[in-house]
């Protein structure tokens, strides 16, 4: 293995390993990473809030009745998430609109960062996206026992369906039911890690084929574009899922 | 040598797991296909069904996603 590497960086000079840019450094010095050492991650979250920040804070600060170019861009997230919400859990689910319209613009400025060159994209790290799925998990599983108290196991009672079945779907709903953070984390992180992966690994080839290198080159310039739509897509398949979710909850009846 | 065999085994293993990712292709074009189908039959009804296709397509494509993270695993964790 280590030859072989060895002999193919001899051959091209220019060895570009395609999950490096997933590494997590700390930002000043290279000692070891403790839960409070500052590293890359750290840094690209935070750009992360002030992007968030400076489009709906600060783009709007105008309140202008005919909005500036930012605050249009502001005002059409902010109309698409909650239309979206609306939508899909009624007048009740907008008491929760907040807490999804800040996962939408965190996930959505979070992919669109990562794609900026020599960046870190923070969203491609299951440990991201797994805190980000297990909160919204959580929350819908208290909201679920508090709003409809004990009888939320309706969810899980398939009462549609015959009687016989119904032991066996409950214990289907129950298991899809806690594969739900799994699903919902892995689903953004890896489309992301994916995404980023293919990128690197097209880079490797124009490194290693010279003048041939116009048709890898190319195929970045059209896998990137891919990858924008997908930094959009996937912003808005998370929080299509959250709402769903949180569907669940607010009205679990099968 | 031993070590070799184990390596050739991860890359296999990867190669074969990746196969599944076919399977969230199949799904997904499914998924895409019959919504265009039924799109075009009644265009009025098709705007409002667009999240219920990106849900569909979710789902589906996060299968294809896990095989290619036991991939992954299996190539570099492992």
């Amino acid at each position: 293995m280590s030859a072989e590497s060895t002999t193919e960086e001899a051959t091209s000079g220019f060895n570009i390993h395609p999950m490096d840019q997933f590494e997590v450094h700390p930002l000043f010095g290279d000692g070891a990473i403790h839960w409070y050492t500052p590293t890359n991650v750290t840094l690209w979250l935070g750009l992360t809030v002030v992007a968030a920040f400076l489009l709906l804070v600060v783009g709007s600060r105008g309140r202008a009745m005919v909005p500036s170019r930012s605050q249009s861009i502001a005002e059409m997230a902010y109309g698409f998430v909650r239309k979206m919400v609306e939508d899909i859990t009624g007048k009740e689910g907008l008491k929760y609109f907040p807490h999804i319209m800040t996962v939408f613009t965190f996930i959505l400025f979070a992919n669109l960062l990562g794609l900026l060159p020599y960046s870190f994209s923070t969203t491609s790290h299951i440990a991201v996206t797994g805190v980000l799925a297990l909160t919204v998990f959580l929350s819908v599983t208290v909201i679920g026992f508090v709003k409809n108290g004990p009888s939320f196991i309706k969810l899980f009672w398939v009462s549609s369906a015959p009687m016989a079945l119904r032991p066996v779907l409950f214990l289907i709903e129950l298991i899809s039911y806690f594969v739900r953070p799994v699903s919902h984390s892995i689903r953004l992180g890896g489309n992301l890690m994916a995404g980023h992966a293919v990128v690197k690994v097209f880079a490797g080839f124009a490194g290693a084929l010279g003048i041939g290198a116009v048709i890898p080159i190319t195929a970045i310039v059209a896998v990137y574009g891919l990858e924008l739509l997908v930094a959009f897509i996937q912003a808005y398949v998370f929080t299509i899922l959250t709402v769903v979710y949180l569907n669940d909850a607010l009205h679990p009846s099968h | 040598m031993e070590g070799d065999i184990a390596v050739m085994g991860q890359m296999i293993g990867a190669g074969l797991a990746s196969i599944g990712m076919g399977g969230a292709g199949i799904g997904v074009g499914l998924v895409a296909g019959n919504f265009l189908s039924g799109a075009l039959r009644n265009p009025a009804a098709a705007g409002e069904q667009t999240a219920t296709l990106f849900i569909g397509i979710a789902f589906a494509e996060a299968l294809g996603i896990f095989s290619f993270l036991v991939a992954l695993l299996l190539m570099f964790a492992v």
